[in-house]
């Protein structure tokens, strides 16, 4: 009896992805542990990798399409001692009591932050196709705070009708709960660009693109955001990272700016507590522990994979796992809980020569800090003026969940430890 | 002995339409009927009535040519040449039904249909029994009127609707009980041909199915016209003699009195023809007598299905159309095809029509109903006088009315009666179909001068904003 491949669920939220590649064909023998596809969540491209062996007997969804529910059978592996020719389905009058796909994600399913809060996230993770649903549908859906992106319509060509709505509320999918720490945001209505004279192309949006549209809409539309600037010399912390490399030559470890950076806002998130929060309705929850979420930019995105446990860990730890975190982001082969929670990101545009921005917050999170580049400035240092390296560091804190004077503790505290930074280091 | 993919027994609106949507979905398919193709509906039903009711519409306006500024002398009617017009009408359609077997190659057996088994049906015409078999089986046999238990109906002085629609003499008195669609159809008729009469409803309104205002409406109309109508009351005896028949009507007081009629029409409600078609050896569940069905119309029974009157309400002939198709689609699913793809109806966007004069057409929920189900509304209505188009055909009678959900905007249901409602209900119907909020409606453009702009002053009203009242 062949077993059933079915698509994966590669993260606890995941409902549909698209299959991206096959990296087997038909006839080919697999054994356990080879990758046999990569699938293409909202976020990242995972590998599929077989748990049994066999050979491919068909594979029933060709690579490059998209909206692959979870569950779908996506081919048929013969196991090795059947006979070829016992294809699908064929004679077997055995009832297929095994149809659970045992070659199944691999298994990241670990929760990725201390507290559950994070996980709220990927929960809207949108289909990111336009939504069709009735004209009543969408009303119900809007008073009820029901997400239409993720249901599936049973009207005609599964257009989303008032039952299916009514279903999803039963507990099918997520209404949005008041509590919850982003509010459905209707996705932005798609811009009737008409004809365009211009030259132009156009390309399909990206999972990952539709996923960042969503994401940021829904957070400048629902948070207010203010913004601190601090203005912090790094002459102090670029000694200490030359003093430090040095050390580590022997280790091939070689820490940036930006690994530092990391570990400083770790701690001042621990020494501020109020900041590391998250805001969750009629619920403020406060993190013990710092997972800074660390912007990188990939080909055609953006992906924040994270650094947890940053107040406690070693900054030459810190480095190292950035390193290997960013070069898997940058080849789309992050684990969803290497990507989803964080309690605080950190956004460096400093290498771009960018000397001050105002980043937009990553809910649920409270914070997120923007850190422009390190220049020589003149700067009034004992009431005289003298060049010193300085960089410009915005924190943007959720104000619902922030107060001003908290953000600039956090600021403070931030700055303290770059400028005298072998706080960074004890 | 043949063998088909699906079998349809009875050809009325529900297995004839059943029966081409299978032929175009490629299924091998026959069609057993015992008598005309087409049904009651075709042959005995909505179709033949339609034409009575044109007849005696166009006897109405010669009536009132004056209203016109025109002169029509020496009217009057000759039953028997309207009723002739009224049966070829039903011989061109069921002509028209034998025309489209053909067409999709469908096989049709004459005769008594009777169910082996599931899959085993056996024709017997003329003494002579040939067995089919088929993969799936739909019985659509349709129902018949239900008579008075103390009083059958003879074909002579008690009459089913069947015999009022080839009455062997024009009725000078007439009694119908039941003011239900089919008795109020045959009132307005007859009442409009000429004949004195009386309707006796045991429920406290006519037409009780509608929403009251549209009740209240119809009965003062009727009243008008010269009807007697009789709610709350029920006939206690009915006989039958040489030129007439004596009932007894217990009237809403209590009081009983005995009236005399020339004729009296029974239209009481419908009993299902599911006896002697086999059922009873197959043990399908039914209720109330009716076959139970699931949503894409299977019986219990694996490869038998039911549309149609045989199931459960509301009986209409579009209803049973609509299901023929559902079900024709789900069997062509079961057989593999793979591009097909059965809807469940919903039953509170079935509309019907009642074709007295004036004429009554509704969808949905009745606003007393919607008030029941929980719901907030909001109630629009217009009335024809509102309305020029209805004031230059000289139909100023009747209204529009609409309930919406008031928290959601959700058009519950659509009530209407006076001239041409029948043909207007169906925008209101693809509205619900459509889920259309309040909103849609009102952004609609609606065409001057018709009708139809009452439909659009009515939802405009329901939320404070009709133009023209």
């Amino acid at each position: 009896m062949p077993i059933e491949l079915k698509m994966p669920a590669l993260s606890p939220t995941m409902e549909e992805g698209t299959l991206a590649k096959w990296l087997v064909k038909e006839g080919d023998s697999v054994s356990s542990g080879d990758i046999l596809a990569e699938i293409e969540t909202d976020k990242a491209t995972m590998e599929f990798e077989a748990v049994d062996e066999g050979v491919v007997g068909k594979i029933l969804i060709p690579e490059g399409t998209d909206g692959v529910k979870v569950g779908t059978v996506i081919a048929l592996i013969q196991g090795v001692d059947e006979e070829a020719d016992r294809t699908a389905g064929g004679s077997s009058q055995t009832p297929n009591n095994a149809p659970a796909p045992k070659a199944a994600a691999p298994a990241p399913v670990a929760a990725p932050a201390p507290v559950s809060a994070p996980a709220a996230a990927p929960a809207l993770a949108p289909k990111g196709d336009r939504v069709i649903a009735s004209p009543l549908a969408k009303r119900i859906a809007e008073q009820r705070s029901v997400d239409l992106t993720g249901l599936s319509g049973s009207g005609p060509n599964g257009r989303i009708i008032k039952a299916d709505v009514e279903a999803a509320q039963g507990g099918v999918a997520k209404p949005i709960v008041a509590s919850a720490p982003v509010a459905a945001a209707p996705a932005p209505a798609p811009l009737q660009l008409g004809d365009i004279a211009t030259p132009h192309e156009v390309a399909k949006l990206s999972n990952m693109r539709k996923t960042i549209a969503r994401r940021l809409t829904e957070a400048k539309q629902t948070i207010p955001h203010i913004y601190l600037t601090v203005d912090v010399r790094l002459d102090s912390l670029l000694k200490l990272r030359t003093e430090l490399n040095a050390s580590l030559e022997g280790r091939g470890v070689k820490l940036s700016v930006n690994d530092m950076l990391i570990k400083a806002l770790g701690l001042a998130l621990v020494q501020v507590p109020k900041c590391n929060v998250s805001f969750a309705g009629d619920q403020l929850v406060e993190y013990k522990r710092a997972d800074i979420s660390v912007a990188v930019s990939v080909p055609n995105g953006l992906i924040t994979p994270i650094i947890t446990d940053a107040n406690s860990k070693a900054i030459s730890a810190i480095s190292t796992e950035m390193g290997d975190l960013a070069t898997r982001a940058k080849d789309g082969k992050l684990q969803p809980h290497e990507y989803q929670g964080g309690t605080a990101s950190l956004s460096n545009m400093g290498m771009f020569g960018i000397k001050q921005f105002d980043a937009v917050i990553n809910p649920p999170q409270g914070m997120i800090m923007a850190i422009g580049a390190g220049e020589k400035r003149p700067f009034v240092i004992d009431d005289s003026l003298q060049i010193a390296t300085v960089m410009s560091a915005t924190g943007s804190f959720d104000h619902r969940a922030i107060d001003g004077a908290d953000g600039a503790q956090l600021m403070k505290a931030f700055r303290e430890l770059c400028e005298t930074p072998l706080g960074l280091v004890a | 002995m043949s063998s088909y993919d699906l079998i349809v027994l009875g050809s009325g609106p529900g297995g004839y339409v059943a029966a081409i949507r299978a032929a175009q979905l490629g299924l091998k398919t026959a069609i057993v009927e015992r008598e005309n193709l087409g049904g009651i509906c075709l042959n005995w039903g909505c179709i033949p009535t339609k034409a009575l009711l044109r007849s005696a519409e166009i006897f109405h306006y010669m009536q009132h040519a004056g209203d016109y500024g025109l002169t029509a002398a020496n009217i009057s009617a000759d039953i028997d040449a309207v009723v002739k017009r009224s049966r070829g009408v039903a011989k061109q359609l069921n002509q028209g039904v034998t025309h489209l077997m053909k067409k999709n190659k469908i096989t049709v057996h004459m005769g008594d249909g009777k169910l082996l088994a599931a899959n085993k049906l056996a024709v017997t015409k003329d003494g002579k029994t040939e067995e089919l078999t088929a993969k799936h089986i739909i019985l659509a046999t349709g129902a018949r009127a239900r008579d008075l238990p103390f009083a059958p109906a003879d074909g002579k002085r008690i009459w089913t609707y069947r015999h009022a629609m080839v009455p062997p003499e024009m009725p000078k008195k007439l009694l119908v009980i039941g003011s239900g669609a089919i008795g109020i159809e045959f009132a307005s008729f007859y009442n409009d041909m000429g004949a004195e009469v009386t309707v006796v409803e045991m429920l406290d309104r006519i037409v009780p199915v509608e929403d009251a205002e549209v009740s209240d409406f119809l009965e003062k109309a009727l009243t008008k016209q010269g009807m007697t109508i009789m709610t709350g009351a029920g006939v206690n005896s009915l006989k039958a003699g040489a030129t007439g028949v004596t009932a007894e009507i217990k009237a809403k007081d209590g009081t009983v009195t005995k009236s005399e009629f020339s004729h009296c029409i029974v239209a009481i409600g419908i009993v299902p023809n599911t006896e002697n078609i086999g059922l009873d050896s197959l043990k399908v569940e039914t209720d109330r007598g009716f076959l139970k069905t699931d949503p894409m119309c299977r019986t219990n029974v694996p490869g038998l299905w039911a549309i149609g009157d045989i199931t459960a309400p509301p009986w209409l002939a579009h209803k049973a159309s609509h299901e023929g198709v559902i079900a024709a689609e789900a069997i062509a699913q079961a057989l593999g095809n793979k591009d097909v793809h059965p809807h469940a109806m919903n039953p509170l966007n079935i509309p019907g029509c009642t074709y007295c004069h004036p004429q009554i057409a509704s969808v949905g929920l009745t606003e007393a109903k919607a008030k029941e189900a929980g719901y907030k509304v909001r109630v629009g209505k217009f009335p024809f006088i509102g309305n020029g188009k209805a004031i230059a055909l000289g139909e100023a009678e009747g209204f529009i009315k609409t309930v919406f959900d008031d928290a959601t905007g959700e058009l519950l249901g659509a009530h209407m009666i006076g001239a041409e409602v029948t043909e207007l209900i169906q925008g209101y119907t693809i509205g619900k179909q459509a889920e259309l909020v309040e909103q849609d409606f009102m952004q609609t453009v609606f065409p001057h001068p018709t009708l139809s702009e009452m439909m659009h002053e009515s939802v405009l009203g329901a939320y404070g904003k009709a133009l023209h009242f």
